[in-house]
C-alpha cells in the first residue's frame, strides 16, 4: 500500500513537471510567433530547450518561504513559479495588464507575492541581489532559501565571485545555479573560461556542489531537493552547474551561426520533454492520449494569453511617471 | 540640544534607528570590529551584535547588491562605503538595480536602502580619493540624494533616509565629521526634499549644499560688511530638489550664484543654474553664476588642490559679478 501511494505521488509529480515544461515550450513558441508578427519588440530571450532546469529546480522548493532570482531569460522561471501566462504575454505586448504594467518587458518579469524577484537584464547583476535576499532569510531565521540563477556567461563577472565569498563567510541559505547552456551569447564557454567544470568555481569559495544533467527534469528536481535540504540542515550555500542547451539563438535577433546544425540536432534528441514523455510512457504513467490532452490544454492557455494581451489596453500616458519612487 | 560633532550626530541617528526598528542593519568595510574607518559606527557592534553590524570584505559591488536584495526582501540596510570614490566599483548595482527595481516591476518592489559615506575632496588625497560624485547619482530617476551641511541636518536627514522606502544616497564629508553644532536630542526628523534658508538676505541668492555651505556662510559674513546681504539656500536634498525655495529666493533677490564642489560639466550646480535661468528669466538682473571645482583631476600638492576647489574668495568674486561690482 505504501509503495502504491508512493508510486501515485511520483506519477503525479512527473505529470506536473511535464505539464509545466510543456506550458513553457508552448508559451515560448507563441512568443516567437508574436515576435515575428512584431507584437513583441526589443530583446526576447527564449527558454526553449532549457525547460527542465527551471521547472525541476523551482518545483523542488517551497515558494511560500523560498525565493527565485534570475537573469533575463526569465519566461521559464516565471511560469515555473506559477505566474499567469496572461499577465506575462501582456507584459511582452507592453500592455497595462502585464505583470509589470507593461513597463518591464521580457527581461523583467517579477511577482513579489510568489517570491519571484526578477528578471534582470545586466549579466550577473542579479547575483548580489539574490545573495541579499538570502541575507534576509538568514537574519530573520525564517527557514527560507534562495535559488540564484545565472548563465555560463555571468560566471566570469566580479559580482559572482564577490557574492559567493560573502555567502560562504556568512553561510547564507542560497543555491547558486549556473545554467550552462554552453554559449554566452555567441561565445562557446570553452573559449572564455579557464575551467570547464564550473563546480570548481564553487569549491574555490568552500561551497559544495556538483554538475547536473539539465535535460532530465527528474534529475534536476532530485538534486535541487537534496541541495535545499543541505542548505537548511547544514547551513551552507550550495552550487549546482546545470548542463543544458538552448535551441534558439541568444535572443530573437540571433541566427546562431556559431554552432553546427549537427550539434543542435544531437541536443534535440535529448529534448527534456521527449525524455520525460517516453519515460512516462514506458512506465505506463502516461498515454499518448493523455499527453495530447495536456498539450492541447497548454496550447489553449497560450492562445488565451495572446487573446488577453491583444485585447488589453495600452498603459495610460500617466503611467510613464508612476512607480519611479515609493 | 547638545553641542556635538557631525560624526556624533550621524552615530546618534544610526543608533536611534537601529534601536527603533530591528529591520535596520549596517554593513560595510570596517564598520564593526574596527568601529568604522571614520568612527561613525563606533560602539554599534558592541550594542547590536554581528548579525546587525556586518563587516564585509572589500567587495563594493557585492555588498552593495546584497544591501539591495535584502531591502527588496524587507530589511532596511544601511550600506557604508569607506568613501564615495569606492562606490564606483558598485555603480551598476546602484544604477541598474536600486534605481530601477520599482519601475521595472510595475511598483511591486520597494528598495529601502541607504548608501552612505564621505564624498568630495578632503586633503592631500590625490585624484582618485577626492571626487565629489553627486552629479552622477543625481542623474538617475529612482534614487534620492541627500547632502546635509550641519550636524543637526545630518542627524535629522539620516533618520528620515533610513525610514524612507526608496534607495537613498547619503553624502557626507570627511572634512565635516569633526565640525560641531547644536543637535536636538532624541527624535529629530528633517524631511527629505525640503531646502532651508540658512541666512536671509535681499541682494543675492547663493544656492549650495553639503560642505561648501560653510564657505558660503563665511563669504556672506564678509559681504555683509561690504553692505551686501546674501540669502543662503541650503538644498539639503539634491533629489528630490526643492525648486520652490530656490525660486522664491531668486524672485526676491533677482540674482543667483550656485556653489557646487563637483566639476562644472553636467553637474548638480549647472542643472540648478539652468533651472533658475529658465524659470526666473524675467526676474534675473544678471546671468546666473556657477562656482565649481576646476575642470581637472585633483592634484596632490596642497596649494594646487585648494586652487582646484571653490573658496570663500571665489564665492565673493561670483557675488560681485552678479551685482556688477
Amino acid at each position: 500500500m505504501g509503495d502504491q501511494k508512493r508510486e501515485r505521488a511520483s506519477a503525479r509529480l512527473e505529470k506536473d513537471l511535464l505539464g509545466k515544461m510543456l506550458l513553457i515550450r508552448r508559451f515560448e513558441e507563441k512568443a516567437a510567433q508574436m515576435y515575428g508578427l512584431k507584437k513583441i519588440g526589443g530583446f526576447c530571450h527564449l527558454y526553449i530547450g532549457q525547460e527542465a532546469a527551471g521547472v525541476g529546480a523551482i518545483s523542488a522548493i517551497d515558494l511560500a518561504r523560498d525565493y527565485t532570482v534570475g537573469a533575463y531569460r526569465d519566461h521559464g522561471y516565471a511560469l515555473a513559479c506559477g505566474m499567469d501566462p496572461r499577465g506575462l504575454m501582456a507584459e511582452l505586448f507592453g500592455k497595462a495588464t502585464g505583470s509589470s504594467k507593461g513597463k518591464g518587458g521580457s527581461m523583467h518579469f517579477f511577482d513579489a507575492g510568489r517570491h519571484m524577484f526578477g528578471g534582470n537584464g545586466i549579466v550577473g547583476a542579479q547575483i548580489p541581489v539574490a545573495t541579499g535576499v538570502a541575507l534576509k532569510c538568514h537574519y530573520r531565521k525564517d527557514g527560507g532559501l534562495v535559488l540564484c540563477w545565472f548563465g555560463d556567461g555571468a560566471i566570469h563577472q566580479g559580482s559572482f565571485h564577490e557574492s559567493l565569498n560573502m555567502a560562504k563567510i556568512w553561510n547564507l541559505p542560497i543555491i547558486y545555479i549556473c545554467e550552462n547552456n554552453q554559449y554566452g551569447m555567441g561565445t562557446d564557454f570553452r573559449r572564455v573560461s579557464s575551467v570547464t567544470d564550473f563546480v570548481v568555481m564553487g569549491h574555490s569559495y568552500g561551497i559544495p556542489g556538483k554538475q547536473v544533467n539539465g535535460m532530465d527534469v527528474m534529475e534536476v528536481y532530485r538534486e535541487v531537493k537534496e541541495a535545499a535540504a543541505r542548505v537548511r540542515t547544514e547551513s551552507t550555500p550550495m552550487f549546482l552547474e546545470i548542463k543544458t542547451y538552448r535551441y534558439r539563438g541568444h535572443s530573437m535577433s540571433d541566427p546562431a551561426k556559431y554552432r553546427t546544425p549537427e550539434e543542435l540536432e544531437s541536443y534535440k534528441k535529448q529534448d527534456p520533454l521527449l525524455i520525460m514523455k517516453s519515460r512516462m510512457e514506458e512506465s505506463g504513467t502516461l498515454s499518448q492520449d493523455q499527453y495530447e490532452a495536456m498539450d492541447a490544454e497548454c496550447k489553449a492557455l497560450c492562445d488565451d494569453a495572446v487573446k488577453f494581451a491583444e485585447e488589453s489596453p495600452e498603459p495610460e500616458p500617466s503611467a510613464l511617471y508612476e512607480d519611479v519612487l515609493a | 540640544m547638545s553641542l556635538i560633532t557631525f560624526r556624533e550626530a550621524l552615530r546618534a541617528a544610526l543608533d536611534e534607528e537601529m534601536a527603533r526598528d530591528d529591520a535596520v542593519i549596517l554593513m560595510g568595510e570596517e564598520v564593526g570590529q574596527y568601529n568604522g574607518a571614520y568612527k561613525i559606527s563606533q560602539g554599534l557592534l558592541e550594542k547590536y551584535g554581528p548579525e546587525r553590524v556586518i563587516d564585509t570584505p572589500i567587495s563594493e559591488e557585492g555588498f552593495t547588491g546584497i544591501g539591495i536584495g535584502a531591502a527588496m526582501a524587507g530589511l532596511r540596510p544601511i550600506v557604508e562605503w569607506m568613501t564615495l570614490n569606492f562606490s564606483l566599483q558598485a555603480v551598476d548595482q546602484i544604477i541598474s538595480n536600486a534605481a530601477k527595481m520599482r519601475y521595472m516591476s510595475g511598483g511591486q518592489f520597494s528598495v529601502p536602502v541607504v548608501f552612505r559615506g564621505p564624498n568630495g575632496p578632503a586633503e592631500y588625497l590625490g585624484a582618485q580619493h577626492s571626487q565629489a560624485l553627486q552629479s552622477i547619482y543625481a542623474h538617475f530617476p529612482g534614487l534620492k540624494v541627500v547632502a546635509p551641511s550641519t550636524p543637526a541636518d545630518g542627524k535629522g536627514l539620516l533618520k528620515s533616509s533610513i525610514r524612507d522606502d526608496n534607495p537613498v544616497l547619503f553624502l557626507e564629508s570627511e572634512m565635516m565629521y569633526g565640525v560641531k553644532g547644536e543637535v536636538p536630542d532624541g527624535e529629530h526628523l528633517v524631511p527629505l526634499g525640503v531646502a532651508e534658508v540658512k541666512r536671509p538676505g535681499k541682494d543675492v541668492t547663493v544656492v549650495s549644499f553639503s560642505k561648501p555651505v560653510r564657505m558660503v556662510l563665511e563669504a556672506a559674513e564678509t559681504l555683509a560688511a561690504q553692505g551686501i546681504e546674501v540669502e543662503v539656500v541650503d538644498l539639503r536634498t539634491i533629489r528630490p530638489l526643492d525648486e520652490k525655495t530656490i525660486y522664491d529666493s531668486v524672485v526676491k533677490t533677482n540674482r543667483c550664484v550656485v556653489v557646487d564642489e563637483a566639476w562644472p560639466f553636467a553637474s548638480v550646480g549647472s542643472h540648478v543654474a539652468w533651472l533658475v535661468s529658465r524659470t526666473c528669466f524675467d526676474d534675473l538682473d544678471a546671468a546666473v553664476e556657477l562656482v565649481s571645482s576646476e575642470d581637472v583631476p585633483m592634484p596632490y600638492n596642497h596649494s594646487l588642490e585648494l586652487a582646484a576647489q571653490p573658496s570663500v574668495a571665489k564665492i565673493i568674486e561670483a557675488v560681485h559679478r552678479v551685482l556688477y561690482v
